[in-house]
């Protein structure tokens, strides 16, 4: 292999500017991790609400429900986002979708933490119906009748169990939202992925950019897994399976 | 206190129950006996709404349960009941689960349910687990906590869905015993129950379900010396040959 190696590259500065090739991957780290929390909260929030409205005895909730699963689930990720991005600010009301298009502040950001957390919402509804149907019947019976309503069984008795029993595909679907956020870069925000790519161009040094870039990823998403761990450990129901004696 | 008046049930065209009336009235102990698959559990859980059913009704201390304006919660908060699997709460100490409902239900300050709730646990005697998890008890444990449970809404009657039938044989006693306390001190009580020594002793009546119909509903002396059916005889002679 004919390549120069520079692995001090990322001390040096860039071709105009007074910043180092580091300040521009940190900046985009700020990004990446920015657009991945926000994101998650939209989808923890909007997954559990439509994963519990996907178990509840309404059809029109179920369906209402399904449908939103099914929507988010069914398009690729960087179709959702072209589509949020170039085609919905069109069918909006006429002063919105001009709003949206010239003045809406970080337009770049926004539409991708939607776009992400809407996606990821669909992978943790899904999750959540899992968790809840993996409960046994005689649970909310239990929690009926002692005098419950039906939110309030819920409440008190079905999901804090049912998210117990799903941390570990949570933890997945968090790794998932960080490594997912790099597609923002399509859309020009100016996260992780873009700034490799910026610095490859900027610094022709492709090889060390990604690699730094990789273990950057690879950091984020194990620390991410490791607090995930963490919650589980503290909400272990003692005498369950799974769990400490 | 009860009255069951004439309910049928369906699940799609499949017939549970048909036409099933009976009477509990206050202080009174029926025990409901009848092969698996009789609609016995079936029976007890539309007593308080759990279940649906599609013909008759139901009254429950003066209030229908079929009548779709009915408050059921509100109805349900005072009707105890005790199921074959416990159905404890898992990620609550015993202590939660039994003062969750009478705080979040019933309105009762923190101190006071904890009060009622360790009352209760040394009526049972658990007060030694008060601050252990279900999941840490044994099935005997485990189902008088769930009878303490229900104690704690303080209801005017109790139904009891094979409260034995999930434990191992060592561990009945314990919950007959608390049972047998409940039914001496005068609380109305439906039980379905394959405990026939459980009946003889503190049952006022006996009802023999099969096939979703109440075959039998006799007082206890009546049910044990002569059963009117074939069928229950039937029965009667295979779980009380050994």
């Amino acid at each position: 292999m004919n390549y120069h190696w520079n692995w001090g590259i990322f001390l040096q500065q860039v071709q105009s500017g007074d910043e180092t090739y580091l300040d521009w991957l940190i900046s985009g780290l700020g990004w990446t991790v920015s657009v991945a929390l926000a994101a998650w909260v939209i989808a923890l929030v909007l997954g559990s609400l439509i994963g519990t409205l996907r178990t509840v005895p309404n059809r029109w909730l179920v369906l209402l429900a399904t449908t939103h699963v099914e929507l988010f689930r069914n398009v690729p990720l960087l179709v959702q986002l072209l589509l949020w991005f170039f085609v919905v600010p069109e069918f909006l009301p006429r002063d919105l979708s001009l709003w949206v298009k010239q003045d809406m502040p970080a337009k770049e950001f926004v539409t991708a933490v939607i776009c992400l957390g809407l996606f990821t919402s669909a992978r943790v509804a899904e999750q959540v119906r899992a968790g809840i149907q993996s409960l046994s019947r005689g649970q909310k019976m239990a929690g009926l009748a002692i005098g419950f309503t039906l939110p309030q069984t819920y409440r008190y008795v079905i999901l804090p169990m049912a998210f117990r029993i799903i941390i570990p595909p949570l933890t997945s679907e968090f790794m998932n939202i960080i490594k997912n956020s790099s597609v923002a870069f399509a859309i020009g925000v100016l996260e992780l992925t873009f700034q490799a790519r910026q610095m490859q161009e900027d610094s022709e040094q492709g090889i060390e950019t990604y690699l730094a870039v990789t273990l950057l990823y690879f950091i984020v998403a194990f620390a991410a897994n490791r607090g995930m761990a963490l919650i589980e450990r503290r909400t272990r129901v003692p005498g369950y399976i799974g769990g400490a004696k | 206190m009860i009255k069951i008046d004439n309910i049928s049930k369906w699940y799609g065209q499949f017939r549970v129950l048909t036409d099933c009336s009976t009477q509990i009235t206050k202080g009174e102990v029926v025990v409901v006996c009848g092969p698996s698959g009789s609609g016995k559990s079936t029976l007890i859980k539309c007593v308080n709404g759990l279940e649906p059913f599609q013909q008759g009704d139901i009254i429950v201390n003066n209030i229908s349960i079929g009548d779709p304006k009915t408050n059921l919660p509100q109805l349900r908060a005072h009707v105890g009941m005790v199921f074959q699997h416990f159905e404890l709460f898992p990620h609550m100490t015993i202590t939660q689960n039994l003062t969750i409902g009478q705080v979040k239900v019933l309105g009762r300050s923190n101190n006071e349910a904890h009060q009622r709730a360790l009352q209760l646990l040394d009526r049972v005697g658990l007060n030694s687990q008060a601050d252990k998890f279900p999941g840490q008890l044994s099935g005997g444990q485990q189902q008088r906590v769930a009878i303490a449970r229900a104690l704690a809404m303080d209801p005017i009657c109790m139904l009891f869905d094979e409260p034995t039938s999930a434990l191992d044989p060592e561990m009945i006693n314990e919950v007959l015993d608390v049972m047998v306390g409940l039914a001496n001190e005068g609380m109305t009580m439906m039980v379905v129950s394959h405990e026939m020594g459980f009946a003889r002793k503190v049952a006022d009546r006996v009802i023999f379900m099969d096939n979703g119909s109440i075959v039998e509903d006799a007082g206890t002396e009546e049910f044990f010396g002569t059963p009117r059916s074939e069928r229950a005889q039937l029965f009667l002679s295979k779980i009380l040959s050994h």
